[in-house]
């Protein structure tokens, strides 16, 4: 049964990613893309994993994706706009990560690749799901949180620094 | 056998929550009516039944059979989806709202919680995520409509919804900080005992009213209610997003926006004012009509809530919309920030006050 649940949400994911890259009008990439939160959201519910679930689509659908369909319709961009001058270097990163995927494949006794593997049971957790995720990240992983934390704070100074050109413009 | 028996229970507790919901929005569209008239010295609908009360009946019937219009130059595909996409995320919300006493039954060997559909231990972010989810219909009916009215409205409502979802989001965390859960369930049997338990009036240490108080302007400012309802502005923009919408299509977008409304006022309900629980220990009752009284009380609370909506309309004109994103942005947030800030220092220095 849980086999099956992770082959359809992963089948589903896959494909609408592929869509997503695919579809000519954005809008329908965008919502692509929204199918395709909720499939990955789907996936952590399976591993027991259901704050990062809520969180994902909390975050990603509805704060992230909201904002890219608000871009996309503000802009109205046509079908012609578009970029087609990535193929080589599209092509090169994904033989790359063709080539990782076979190794990884056939060396699928190794420790990643039984982490990997579906069957392997989710360890059940002593305490709730969102209590010991914070408690990690306020433990083992606090530098890099603090680090995200302080990039997250220069990108908001920086985004207001680019709308108000007028503030620095008048001090010198 | 087991699973059997625990989908039916399940899909019936489904179908009585959703026709709950559903009557309720009825019985909203006839009050909010009434209840406008009374304030501006009107009757409101007198026509249908007597006293008016069967007008939800006759307003059903009339979209039921409308003409159902697709305009020239709509993408059909987003043009259905969209009451959908909007609708969906109003309803599914319900499920983690508990309604009654946290009992557990025994049927035939299931574990059954008759008050509440599901109690996930996430049980509020999955409401909030879901509610973000409904600002997608709005987008999609005002992008596909082809309309230049819908379009503006789509646009306003998304800027409006992204910054209004935040301060929800960040006024309850003070409630969360205190009962130290996200499930509603816990929350609620957190604050039994009477009112001086409730979060609003300072169970748990720290007097959640200022968090309370910027909840439910987001919340009015998230279901699109006057003085927030930009997006529909019909004196500039006819009916916002939905203009081009007749029919059942119509009427999707409307129960949508009155079960919001009704979920939103059970979450204040829930994390503010003790949920089913009774202001005094003696209004309860013994423990076997907890659920009568329970059902009562949670039903009485709601009401207020929405009472308070019809009041807001009634008595407030729109907002501009640099006024809008102004007091979004540079009153509520930092409001909100500062609550969480003196929440989480009284939780630190008193814990399990």
């Amino acid at each position: 049964m849980g086999t099956i649940v992770f082959f359809y949400f992963a089948a589903v994911i896959v494909v609408t990613a592929a869509l997503v890259v695919a579809l000519r009008s954005p809008v329908y990439s965008a919502l692509a893309l929204l199918v395709m939160f909720f499939h990955v959201a789907g996936l952590f519910v399976t591993l027991n994993a259901e704050f990062l679930a809520v969180i994902q689509i909390l975050v990603y659908a509805g704060a992230i994706l909201v904002l890219y369909l608000f871009v996309v319709m503000l802009l109205n961009l046509k079908g012609e706009v578009r970029f087609h001058h990535q193929l080589t270097i599209g092509l090169f990163l994904g033989c790359m990560v063709f080539a990782e995927a076979v190794l990884l494949v056939v060396k699928g006794e190794t420790s990643l690749g039984a982490s990997l593997s579906p069957s392997s049971e989710p360890t059940q957790l002593m305490q709730g799901n969102t209590e010991s995720i914070g408690e990690l990240l306020y433990s083992t992983y606090l530098f890099p949180f603090e680090i995200a934390s302080l990039i997250l704070l220069v990108a908001m100074v920086g985004a207001v620094i680019l709308t108000k050109k007028g503030i620095l413009e008048a001090k010198s | 056998m087991d699973t059997g028996i625990r989908l039916a229970l399940t899909l019936s507790q489904i179908g009585v929550v959703m026709v709950a919901v559903l009557l309720t929005v009825a019985a909203l569209t006839l009050l909010e009516r009434k209840v406008l008239g009374w304030m501006q010295d009107r009757m409101g609908p007198m026509e249908v039944g007597p006293y008016g009360i069967l007008q939800p009946v006759a307003d059903g019937l009339k979209l039921f059979f409308k003409e159902d219009i697709i305009p020239a130059g709509a993408n059909k595909f987003m043009f259905s989806m969209a009451p959908v996409l909007s609708l969906v995320p109003a309803l599914i919300g319900f499920a983690v709202i508990p309604f009654g006493p946290d009992w557990t039954v025994d049927v035939g060997g299931v574990n059954f919680k008759p008050f509440v559909i599901t109690d996930i231990n996430v049980g509020i972010l999955y409401i909030l995520a879901f509610a973000s989810i409904g600002a997608y219909g709005i987008i999609l009916g005002g992008w596909s409509s082809n309309s230049k009215y819908s379009l503006l409205g789509g646009l306003r409502s998304a800027a409006q919804l992204i910054s209004y979802e935040l301060n929800v989001g960040l006024s309850i965390v003070g409630v969360l900080l205190l009962s130290s859960s996200l499930s509603l369930v816990t929350i609620t049997n957190a604050q039994a005992g009477g009112f001086w338990n409730w979060y609003f009036f300072g169970g748990g240490g720290f007097p959640q009213a200022v968090a309370f108080i910027v909840f439910i302007i987001s919340a009015v400012a998230e279901t699109n209610r006057t003085p927030f309802d930009l997006p529909e502005a019909e004196s500039e923009l006819v009916a916002g997003f939905f203009t081009e919408y007749s029919g059942m299509r119509f009427a999707f977008f409307f129960l949508a926006e009155y079960g919001n409304m009704i979920l939103v006022s059970c979450v204040a309900t829930v994390l503010f004012f003790g949920g089913w629980h009774a202001p005094f220990e003696f209004l309860q009752g013994p423990e076997s009509i907890h659920w009568v009284t329970g059902i009562f009380w949670f039903a009485f609370k709601v009401s207020s809530f929405l009472f308070l909506f019809f009041w807001l309309r009634a008595t407030l004109p729109r907002l501009r919309y640099d006024q809008l994103m102004r007091f979004g942005w540079k009153v509520l947030l930092p409001i909100a920030l500062a609550n969480i800030v003196l929440t989480s220092i009284v939780a630190f220095l008193f814990p399990g006050s």
